[in-house]
């Protein structure tokens, strides 16, 4: 039996998910029968991670009980079982953003794929890989550009970039409704940019950003870029060879999978020209006491031992997915976005962030209640066994940008029912009232 | 409504949490020292600036300005009323007791003879996540005494 199934081909539809299929979608996820508080969990916070299916962590205990061993090294059965159970998830999870096997690399996270990208720049620019890394290289007069709604993990290691080259970190900046004001992106992408790197939908505003347009502007400079998918891979159809972006960054755990796995998405031959971030095991071909020369992509990347169960169970986690298929997940959250959207507009003295009802968004929303501090939205929610995110959602500046310190972010999945967001609804419109908030 | 919810948030504490007495943030003029503290709780944006005048190793005077949930708000309001005019080593010996009974996991009741309104805090101790709440002001007095260096 193989430890990653082959996925169905995937209907093309436009149709979301029905009720009926969600509700039997929920049946995979025992987590999701459990109270909290005496409650039915309402799980609101499958933006910060989502839960897991069955198949999943079966994936997971199976590999452990049969296969497990070093992946990559010695000759022994098990080791062949465990190396083809590990590549095996790589194709899987290429295959569910439409990369080749060879363009992805396995990382602990997505802050770990940019920090990839970030540190393998900064080898360049010491002169690490030669000729072939040049164009990584970064330095004085030289740009990197960011947005003003970039989750820290897309922030913090470009700042940190830029503090050791010398080089200028620069943002588009967000309007009032949560999109990119993309009239003064020719003011700051300009021929100085190497790099820019956005995310695709925003973790705090619900926005999806136009990919296409920014990479024609990155591309007419020759700038690199790198789209950070956390909130897209799980949620909707993403092909990275359709998007033209030179890197993609997601993490597991945010599309069913476990924690501790992401993934890096690079062109071939730019992975193959760059330097290496992490050095030492299983990651090169020949060393002497001097030097070392290092594998090809994705190997290049993944020194030491990896996180192979972790991997193998991001495999089943892309086949649920690919099965139960990318654009009915879309429609269906698509749809749960607009009705947090209109009915939190709805109660008085809430404030949402982003685009306004009608405007496309992903199936989350981010809110400020007039009067009450997210962290005390958030606890009243939890003693009627909702589960939400509140704080700066790792985006300081975004909420710096819009007044707040804080907000309450209610996210969908695949498995989430409109029930579920009426009942969240329906405690939101309490909130005022309890802390008194007039 | 569950009890939970009404233990964490008692009136007295939804009360203070408007009324903020010690807010806003003043000058100190008062003989003696002065010092101050900001504390930040990075996890959600809560944030304290307090200063504490001294004088004759009583704390004379203690005022704040801060942005944050109910409970850390209504939590620098009732220290504010609680310690004022009180002997220093007093004031730190009530901090120890109120920390106590917090990160007690509700093992430990607040002495409410000790601790006045402050004891009304005691639910928060059976909610690990919200402790750096209600501490937020505690801490930025007890590091203005030292800061005062009195």
């Amino acid at each position: 039996m193989p430890v990653v199934e082959t996925p169905v081909t995937l209907t093309p539809s436009d149709a979301g998910l029905t009720d009926a299929e969600v509700h039997r979608i929920r049946n995979d996820f025992p987590i999701l029968g459990t109270e909290v508080n005496g409650k039915p969990l309402v799980y609101l916070d499958s933006g910060a991670t989502s839960q897991n299916p069955v198949s999943v962590m079966e994936a997971e205990q199976e590999f452990y009980e049969q296969r497990n061993a070093a992946v990559h090294r010695g000759a022994h059965t098990l080791a062949v079982e465990a190396t083809d159970a590990y590549e095996d998830a790589r194709a899987a999870v290429a295959r569910f953003i439409g990369a080749r096997t060879d363009e992805l690399v396995w990382t602990s996270n997505a802050t770990e794929g940019i920090n990839l990208v970030a540190y393998a720049m900064s080898n360049a620019a010491a002169g690490r890989g030669g000729d072939a890394a040049r164009r990584f290289a970064v330095g004085p007069g030289d740009t990197l550009v960011v947005t003003e709604m970039e989750h820290h993990a897309n922030l913090i290691p470009w700042q940190e970039l830029a503090a050791r080259t010398g080089a200028e970190l620069r943002f588009l900046p967000v309007d009032d409704d949560g999109a990119l004001r993309l009239e003064e992106a020719a003011a700051v992408i300009t021929p100085a940019t190497k790099l820019v790197a956005f995310s695709h939908a925003s973790n705090v505003l619900g926005t999806i950003n136009p990919v296409a347009e920014i990479v024609r502007l990155a591309q007419s400079v020759g700038a690199l870029t790198l789209l950070d998918a956390c909130q897209s891979v799980p949620h909707l159809p993403v092909d990275v060879k359709d998007l033209d972006v030179d890197f993609l960054v997601f993490s597991g755990h945010k599309m069913l999978g476990p924690t501790g796995i992401g993934a890096l998405y690079g062109r071939a031959e730019l992975l193959n020209a760059m330097p290496p971030f992490l050095t030492g095991g299983s990651m090169i071909t020949t060393v002497t006491m001097e030097r070392a020369e290092y594998l090809p992509s994705p190997n290049r990347f993944e020194a030491g031992t990896q996180r192979i169960s972790q991997a193998v169970a991001l495999g089943a986690a892309a086949n649920y997915l690919a099965e139960t298929g990318m654009s009915r997940v879309e429609a269906w959250e698509s749809a749960l976005g607009a009705r947090l959207v209109e009915g939190l507009g709805a109660i008085p003295g809430i404030r949402v962030l982003g685009p306004r009802a009608g405007v496309p968004r992903i199936g989350l929303a981010a809110f400020d209640v007039d009067g009450v501090h997210a962290h005390d939205v958030g606890q009243f929610l939890d003693d009627r066994g909702i589960a939400v995110r509140v704080g700066h959602h790792c985006a300081q500046p975004l909420h710096r940008r819009f007044g707040l310190t804080a907000t309450t972010r209610a996210s969908t999945y695949l498995y989430t029912t409109t029930d579920e967001v009426d009942a969240f609804l329906e405690a939101v419109a309490h909130v005022r009232p309890f802390f008194g908030a007039n | 409504m569950s009890t939970g919810l009404e233990q964490l948030y008692q009136q007295i504490i939804l009360d203070h949490a408007k009324a903020r007495h010690g807010s806003p943030l003043r000058e100190y003029d008062g003989a003696g020292r002065v010092g101050e503290s900001h504390q930040l709780n990075p996890v959600c944006g809560d944030e304290i600036t307090l200063r504490a005048g001294v004088a004759d190793g009583t704390l004379t005077s203690v005022t704040w300005d801060g942005a944050g949930c109910a409970i850390s708000m209504a939590s620098a309001s009732v220290l504010t009323d609680l310690v004022q005019g009180l002997p220093r080593d007093e004031v730190i010996a009530l901090v120890d007791a109120f920390r106590e009974v917090l990160r007690s996991r509700g093992r430990i009741e607040a002495d409410e003879e000790v601790l006045g309104d402050a004891a009304a805090f005691s639910g928060v101790s059976r909610f690990p996540a919200r402790v750096k709440c209600a501490m937020l002001a505690w801490v930025a007095l007890e590091e203005s005494l030292l800061a005062a260096n009195a």
